[in-house]
């Protein structure tokens, strides 16, 4: 089947319109969806798309150095320095390792040893597309974990120029090698390369910017687009053509421009056209899966993927446990780095050409990379629901010992609400046992020297060790909206005696936290919002006593109307309860209006004109004042 | 001599008259202002700092309206913080030994009212008798207040300007140590001393 580009164009747009919406609300995440698009447009299921989908993906593919071009602008050079141990050691020993063990794992299945090597490194890649992408969708990118899957990718970009020039030697039988160098000697090829990185790093440095400058002083929007592409693709075609990677070339130009102060528009411009061009990347790779091939053996490509995936995760998991990595880090790590990426095709495509991979072979592993890409959006899901909770909530890190020590404080939750209140109290002498959920906070509370025990305060025997019995207060200062009530139940039905005081998220929450009797709940932005009002008033000219005093008149009617409406709440419909919401606030607005008027306001100023009125009246008859005052 | 001025007016933003006196030695120079309420808005006084300004002042005037025949609520809590045993008296306490004090205040009543058999049967001095023997327990010179009567009737600015006037002259002759303090301490207030003064303090102040 034969289209023309603007239908072609149309399919794509299709799929991805319909599909890709449907899939972010699922919760599979915008590349999974990109990819149902792809196989819905392909071969196996509608067929819109045949053979084209290979030549769309190659020139999608400029999407995956778009991204790496922004990915270069979001690093300025002294951040990428920082980050060269993970680069060189996580990524070094990441490629090094999953080479090696599926190599193993191929000549255990009886390939000869080059062909071997050369399916460990294929496979040993990641999708720095699928990846990056998926990180950043999911605001992930910035964590440690994040930092470290990006340093592994950065390595493998940069790995796939020498694999590409090992590759011919990898040769089986005699086939002529004409591979990466393109028949240039060694040390030609070695300063074409120097000469290129260094020609886009002085360019960055030195031309970029008048240039720019110059442009964006013509004040057309479109033709600074039309630079920043050109920038793009030019450094693109530029490592090209000497035989690098330009994903690795726009990557360096990225860096070198990280500091200029075009970088924030030449953002916004690459964009969009990073955002299309992945899109249509990753529907061309969805399209690219060959069902029917997978149909004739479902069994091994299934057992393949399932091996790959499992084993480029294990190998992962274990490089950056050894490297220190914390839990939460690893994993996050490991089940975002377990697919093997585009590059693999990139390389596969090559092996083929070099005689490295007999064509069968190539195919099914044509097929399995799709899949394992494909499956990535599936392994974020388990990470996220089944791993990350598991971690996080610390079934691996070992509840601590907590002793009774007689504190009349407990404190469940030491984040940035409970530590202020426990500061304030221990300042003053008062003894405070700490609970707290969060092993960051944990280890950063202890190096600060603070006593803070690991464990989850809904545990009731744990309550019972840190002394709950003997305590006077507790303090519940969680985030968590379902635990704090959870507890706050536990607590008062346990422990009737002992004070609650208890964080709010919200006023619903704190219309909860009444419900379960707790003896008193604290919006957690309230009372900054308070202050903050205070000192609007202040700017705006009022005296400090007066904004503290119309605070006050604020605090105190508001708070009679959210003790009215906590006893609505739950006995009436949304609506009803949002009209009751409505007057009561407005009769509480009401009243603080009149009292503004009224004598309350005067507040100890005897100013009065009654009293005025008074004074001149007792001196027009020449007698004396009725009252006291100014 | 260095003059220190706690003022205190709960709503200084209705005052019409205390409001003209205090803008009358703002930048006066030699003179302190501290405007307690806008310092203290929840009375939760800084002691060590207002210890620290005592010290480096040598006449300490409390400015306020005669609210009840005594001072706005903040003055009394300031007393009862700042004023601590073993600094301001008691056995050490000589950190306020020699210096001056006295009030300026604003009454709604008129002068006539202060006397044996007036409205308000009392005298100023008499009805400032606590800050009197406040002052001599901490062993400083206590002198008769500066007293703007019946401000109820003074209707505008225009009213009001000569006592401003006469207050900062007065507070400059301090800080220019201009007055017979021997004299002015047996006095009934202090509003005739200012009579007294030669008429030049300076570049006058003055709105009109």
């Amino acid at each position: 089947m034969t289209h023309g580009p603007l239908f072609l164009c149309f399919v794509f747009l299709a799929a991805s319109v319909l599909v890709v919406p449907i899939a972010k609300r699922l919760g599979l995440g915008s590349v999974l969806g990109y990819l149902l698009a792809g196989v819905a447009i392909g071969p196996s299921v509608l067929g819109i798309v045949g053979h084209e989908g290979k030549e769309i993906m190659h020139f999608a593919e400029f999407g995956v150095v778009m991204m790496l071009f922004l990915v270069g602008l979001e690093l300025r050079p002294a951040l990428l320095y920082q980050l060269r141990r993970p680069i060189l050691g996580f990524g070094g020993l990441q490629v090094l390792l999953t080479t090696l063990v599926v190599a193993a794992a191929s000549l255990a299945l009886g390939l000869p040893w080059k062909t071997a090597i050369a399916v460990g490194t294929i496979l040993s890649m990641s999708s720095t597309a699928i990846v990056l992408q998926t990180l950043n969708e999911k605001s992930l990118l910035k964590t440690p974990g994040g930092q470290a899957a990006f340093s592994v990718l950065l390595f493998q970009d940069i790995a796939v120029i020498p694999i590409l020039a090992v590759f011919p030697l990898l040769a089986v039988g005699d086939a002529v090698s004409e591979g990466a160098k393109g028949g240039r000697p060694g040390w030609l090829q070695g300063l074409l390369v120097l000469g290129a990185v260094g020609g886009v790093v002085l360019a960055g440095r030195f031309l970029v910017r008048p240039i720019f400058r110059f442009i964006a002083e013509t004040r057309l929007r479109e033709i600074f687009t039309a630079s920043a592409l050109l920038l793009v693709i030019g450094v693109a075609l530029l490592m090209q053509s000497v035989n690098l990677s330009p994903a690795l070339g726009t990557f360096v130009a990225g860096v070198v421009l990280a500091d200029s102060e075009y970088r924030h528009e030449l953002e916004s411009d690459i964009e969009p056209f990073k955002g299309l061009l992945l899109g249509v990347f990753f529907v061309s790779v969805g399209a690219q899966i060959d069902f029917p091939f997978i149909a004739t053996r479902p069994v091994v490509v299934g057992a393949l993927v399932v091996v790959v995936v499992a084993a480029k995760l294990g190998v992962i998991y274990a490089v950056a446990r050894g490297l220190g990595l914390d839990r939460s880090a690893r994993w996050l790590t490991a089940f975002a780095l377990a697919q093997v990426g585009e590059f693999a095709f990139v390389l596969l495509a090559f092996a083929g050409q070099v005689h490295v991979l007999p064509p069968d072979l190539a195919k099914l592993l044509v097929a399995v990379v799709a899949l394992s890409m494909a499956a990535t959006p599936g392994l974020f899901i388990v990470l996220e629901r089944l791993v990350l909770p598991r971690v996080t909530t610390g079934e691996k890190r070992p509840h601590d010992e907590v002793t009774h020590d007689g504190n009349e404080v407990i404190f469940a939750g030491h984040g940035r609400f409970g530590q202020i209140v426990g500061r304030m109290l221990r300042a003053n002498g008062v003894g405070t046992t700490v609970l707290d959920l969060d092993p960051e906070m944990v280890d950063v509370l202890r190096r600060l020297g603070m006593k803070v025990y690991y464990g989850d305060a809904s545990r009731p025997e744990l309550l019972a060790t840190a002394g709950m019995a003997d305590a006077k207060l507790f303090i519940l200062a969680i985030d968590d909206k379902e635990a704090t009530n959870k507890i706050a139940e536990l607590v008062r039905h346990t422990y009737p005696k002992v004070k609650i005081l208890a964080r709010a998220r919200d006023r619903v929450h704190y219309y909860e936290l009444k419900k379960i009797g707790v003896h008193g709940a604290f919006r957690e932005t309230y009372g900054s919002s308070i202050e903050l009002g205070i000192e609007a008033f202040r700017m705006l000219g009022a005296r400090a006593r007066t904004a503290h005093t119309m605070a006050q008149k604020f605090r105190e009617h508001d708070s009679r109307a959210i003790d009215k409406l906590a006893d609505l709440w739950g006995t009436m419909d949304q609506d009803a309860y949002f009209s009751e919401v409505k007057r009561v606030t407005g009769e509480a607005e009401r009243l603080m209006r009149e009292e503004a008027g009224g004598p309350v306001s005067r507040d100890g100023a005897w100013d009065d004109e009654s009293l005025r009125k008074a004074a001149r009246d007792a001196s027009d008859d020449a007698e004396e004042p009725t009252a006291p005052e100014e | 001599m260095k003059v220190l001025v706690l003022f205190a007016h709960p709503v200084l933003e209705r005052s019409r008259v205390n409001a003209v006196l205090v803008d009358a030695i703002r930048d006066l120079p030699g003179v302190t202002l501290r405007d307690l309420y806008e310092e203290y808005p929840t009375f939760a006084i800084d002691v060590a700092r207002e210890k620290t300004l005592l010290s480096a002042h040598d006449v300490i005037v409390f400015q306020h309206p005669f609210y009840w025949y005594s001072t706005p609520a903040i003055l009394k809590e300031w007393q009862d913080l700042v004023l601590e045993h073993g600094w301001a008296y008691g056995e050490n306490g000589t950190a306020l030994h020699g210096k001056i004090t006295f009030n300026a205040v604003t009454t709604g009543g008129p002068a006539s009212a202060y006397q044996r058999g007036g409205y308000n049967r009392f005298t100023m001095r008499e009805l400032l008798a606590p800050y009197d023997q406040t002052a001599n327990l901490c062993g400083m010179r206590y002198l008769p207040p500066f007293c703007v009567h019946a401000s109820l009737l003074l209707d505008d600015e225009r009213d009001v300007m000569p006592h401003a006037r006469a207050y900062r002259r007065l507070l400059a002759a301090f800080v220019a140590d201009n007055i017979d303090v021997a004299r002015a301490a047996n006095l009934d207030t202090l509003n005739p001393v200012v009579d007294d003064l030669p008429e030049d303090d300076g570049p006058g102040w003055g709105r009109e």
